[in-house]
């Protein structure tokens, strides 16, 4: 598109920032908003975080609002939903979700059902966050998907976002939620810039939890995916379409609840759907949309049955080349959409 | 209020800063981890667990309600002296009512607190009424002892309409917000680590409030139990752990649920003011729990509180104790050390209360205990739209439909359901 010549204002100044900076300025902003919210989990203060997710945090905010825990999950994690149930909104750190089931009990039977089970009278407003899914080379006890696990539960909220915008605007809506939150980054993600737009830079800038985003618009196959596989996504769709199948990508964003109005008026249009995931194929994330759809008015609309495309059913390997075809790439996204469309 | 010293561990040298040690001491003579720094030992030797064997029970009164030593005697004027027998009597007796009802198949599930009454109404006189309270489940007299009626006790049981909780929880998991009593959660020992993190809240807030944590000897094994004392102890939090020691944890006895002493020895490894009391002396457990709580609220330091006491009931009514311990144990501890006769004793000995007027509360405590039975018996259950709130602060879309969807469906099919039984 060429520019016009002329006098014009100048144009949003969008900039590239990194997922670990939009978490880094999301959690700035929250920790200096509202003083009841506080950081926790292992290495958060002086290391700056195992990720460097909190760099800078503790020597900005000190040892009242960012704190290094011993290393107990269910300690941490228990202390955090207390400090929750007494009024303060805290931020706790999970390593990496796989060590999150050792404190799986308070996350569910505590934090998620509190609310319900005290009949309205005792909130948790408490944000988990950390790495999920795949990494590089880090085998299987590091590399599981939770989005199903936690996806699964009444009492939480579970967002999972790819891009900087989402990272930075789901963390600070999930911080402001007064419902305990599941936030699930990706390692891989961290050092990968996007664009953010000016809009995205305020300190106000929040995405809502529960609506999913479109991409990138399409007519012939509806993608949906979550987390990294939006960037995978997205990719074969410019494969996709230079052979003429332009395909609707949908960033979920959120897992719990899930958009899956925004699913049914994609297929609606497009008749063909696919969905891409890192996790497991069993009672995945891929599963709940396909059942959720079969029992919507989009049904009526698919021309043929939907395709998953999942994570391996295995633990991950270590090996490169196994780990590597143990998560979806962009091939077999290409394959998939090939296959619904039956080309 | 006589002086109660906790028992107290000599501080390592290690934890004395470098500039206030000896000069004289090179630092090569003094081992310089950052991890501890006692002083080097030449001669190879094991510490024995049982060094810490016998951490000495504290007790005020003896079994026949005696005061000991005047001194420790906390002197509470005769209306809350009264306050405790009554409160300890009349949930005894609220116990027997609706574990009967639970035999009767009119409640589906109710645990006793029998022989731990000295515990609750001990602890709770000390705290003052805005301490937060997490309990495990066996801590209703400290609801009681706080003003929680009798009729709530009965609704929650009941799961009707009354029911603050909305009927969504198993009997005898009470909840009171404007009590400060958190509601029971089944897992044992989560609270732990949950009492810790609300004083770090209050810490942060500033307030003059302690944390109250309740557990028994058995949820003491559980690796929240672990965290949660050192959490408290890395967090400098105004808490005070009260563990029942009770004997059981369902049929398992102390002697298979650990081997070191009790409780209150894990304490200091953990680096707590640690104390064991006589649990069924409701003085001793008030002297300990009030000097506990002035100091974790004043000094910013956890307390570990261990009272020794006796679970007289069964587990709960899934459970028949019969099964693995002994009528004469169980009597015993019933006829010989119970936390309400020695107490009685003691009101006799001061010339407060006398048989007739024993006999009198007797009845009137049944009364009241009956009455508000009878009236959560007549009670209908909570509405059926009830099902849908609650799971988050606000009604998700998804749910507002369903919701909507049972009303319609009861409209027009209600007759097929037995909604005379729940409230409109």
């Amino acid at each position: 598109l060429q520019q016009r010549r002329g006098l014009r204002l100048s144009a949003p100044a969008a900039i590239q920032v990194t997922v670990r900076d939009a978490l880094n300025q999301a959690l700035d902003e929250e920790l200096e908003r509202d003083e009841r919210v506080f950081l926790l989990g292992e290495e958060v203060a002086q290391y700056d975080g195992a990720y460097k997710i909190s760099r800078g945090l503790w020597k900005k905010y000190g040892d009242k609002r960012v704190i290094d825990t011993p290393i107990s999950e269910m300690g941490f994690a228990g202390i955090a939903v207390g400090a929750a149930m007494a009024g303060l909104r805290p931020v706790c750190e999970f390593m990496t979700f796989n060590f999150s089931m050792q404190a799986i009990d308070q996350v569910i039977n505590s934090a998620a059902k509190t609310c319900y089970m005290s009949a309205g009278s005792i909130s948790v407003p408490i944000v988990f966050r950390g790495p999920n899914g795949a990494s590089a080379g880090v085998a299987a006890q590091h590399s599981q998907c939770f989005a199903a696990w936690y996806g699964h539960c009444p009492g939480l909220k579970v967002v999972s976002p790819w891009s900087s915008e989402d990272a930075k605007g789901l963390l600070k809506s999930s911080i402001r939620d007064d419902n305990p939150v599941v936030m699930l980054e990706s390692e891989l993600l961290y050092g990968v810039p996007f664009e953010m737009s000016e809009q995205a830079q305020s300190k106000d800038f929040v995405i809502p939890i529960g609506k999913a985003k479109i991409e990138r618009p399409g007519t012939h196959v509806t993608l949906v995916a979550h987390s990294r596989p939006v960037g995978h996504c997205l990719e074969a769709a410019t494969v996709l379409s230079k052979e003429g199948v332009e395909c609707e990508v949908i960033n979920l964003r959120t897992i719990r609840p899930m958009d899956i109005e925004t699913v049914e008026a994609s297929v609606v249009k497009t008749n063909h759907l696919v969905t891409v995931e890192g996790g497991w194929p069993q009672f995945g994330v891929g599963a709940e949309i396909c059942a959720r759809i079969m029992e919507g008015p989009a049904f009526n609309y698919l021309d043929a049955p939907a395709v998953r495309v999942t994570g391996a059913d295995v633990p991950m390997p270590y090996a490169k080349l196994l780990e590597d075809n143990s998560i979806p790439q962009v091939k077999d996204i290409v394959f998939a959409v090939k296959k619904a469309l039956n080309i | 209020m006589a002086a109660l010293r906790a028992l107290r561990w000599r501080r390592l040298p290690g934890l004395v800063p470098r500039r206030l040690r000896s000069t004289a001491e090179s630092p090569e003579e003094r081992p310089q981890f950052p991890g501890a720094s006692a002083a080097f030992a030449e001669r190879l030797e094991f510490i024995q667990p049982n060094v810490l064997a016998g951490i000495p029970v504290y007790r005020v009164m003896d079994r026949q309600g005696q005061v000991l030593r005047p001194s420790e005697d906390p002197q509470l004027p005769k209306e809350q002296v009264l306050k405790l027998y009554k409160t300890m009597t009349l949930l005894n007796t609220m116990d027997r009512i609706l574990y009967e009802s639970q035999r009767q198949g009119r409640i589906s599930f109710y645990m006793t607190n029998y022989g731990e009454e000295g515990t609750h109404v001990g602890s709770a006189a000390a705290l003052e009424a805005s301490d937060l309270v997490f309990g495990q489940y066996r801590e209703a007299g400290v609801l009681l002892y706080r003003g929680y009626p009798l009729e709530l006790f009965m609704a929650q049981c009941y799961g009707n309409a009354s029911d603050p909780g909305k009927g969504r929880q198993m009997p005898v998991h009470y909840g009171c917000r404007q009590r400060h009593f958190v509601t029971i959660s089944s897992p044992l020992a989560t609270q732990i680590p949950q009492a810790v993190g609300a004083a770090y809240a209050i810490k942060r807030a500033d307030a003059s409030r302690a944390v109250v944590c309740y557990f028994g000897e058995g949820a003491a094994s559980e690796g929240d139990a672990h965290a949660g004392f050192n959490f408290a102890a890395t967090l400098e939090c105004p808490i005070v752990f009260f563990c029942r020691n009770n004997g059981y944890a369902i049929s398992t006895p102390t002697s298979e649920q650990y081997r070191g002493d009790g409780i209150a020895a894990r304490g200091p490894g953990y680096g707590l003011l640690s104390i064991r009391v006589d649990g069924n002396d409701v003085f001793a457990v008030y002297n300990a729990t009030r000097e506990a709580r002035r100091r974790a609220v004043a000094e910013n330091q956890p307390f570990l509180i261990e009272a020794m006491t006796y679970r007289i009931g069964h587990h709960s009514t899934s459970d028949d104790s019969s099964a693995y311990r002994s009528v004469d144990e169980v009597n015993y501890w019933d006829k010989q050390d119970h936390p309400i006769s020695r107490l009685r004793l003691y009101l006799g000995r001061r010339g407060w209360w006398d048989e007739q007027q024993e006999q009198a509360w007797r009845k009137s405590s049944r009364k009241m205990v009956l009455e508000a039975f009878e009236q959560a018996e007549r009670e209908p259950k909570p509405p059926p739209h009830l099902l849908f709130s609650d799971v988050y602060l606000e009604m998700p879309p998804r749910l507002q439909r369903q919701r909507e969807e049972l009303q319609r469906h009861l409209e027009t099919y209600g007759e097929h359901y037995p909604l005379q039984h729940f409230q409109k």
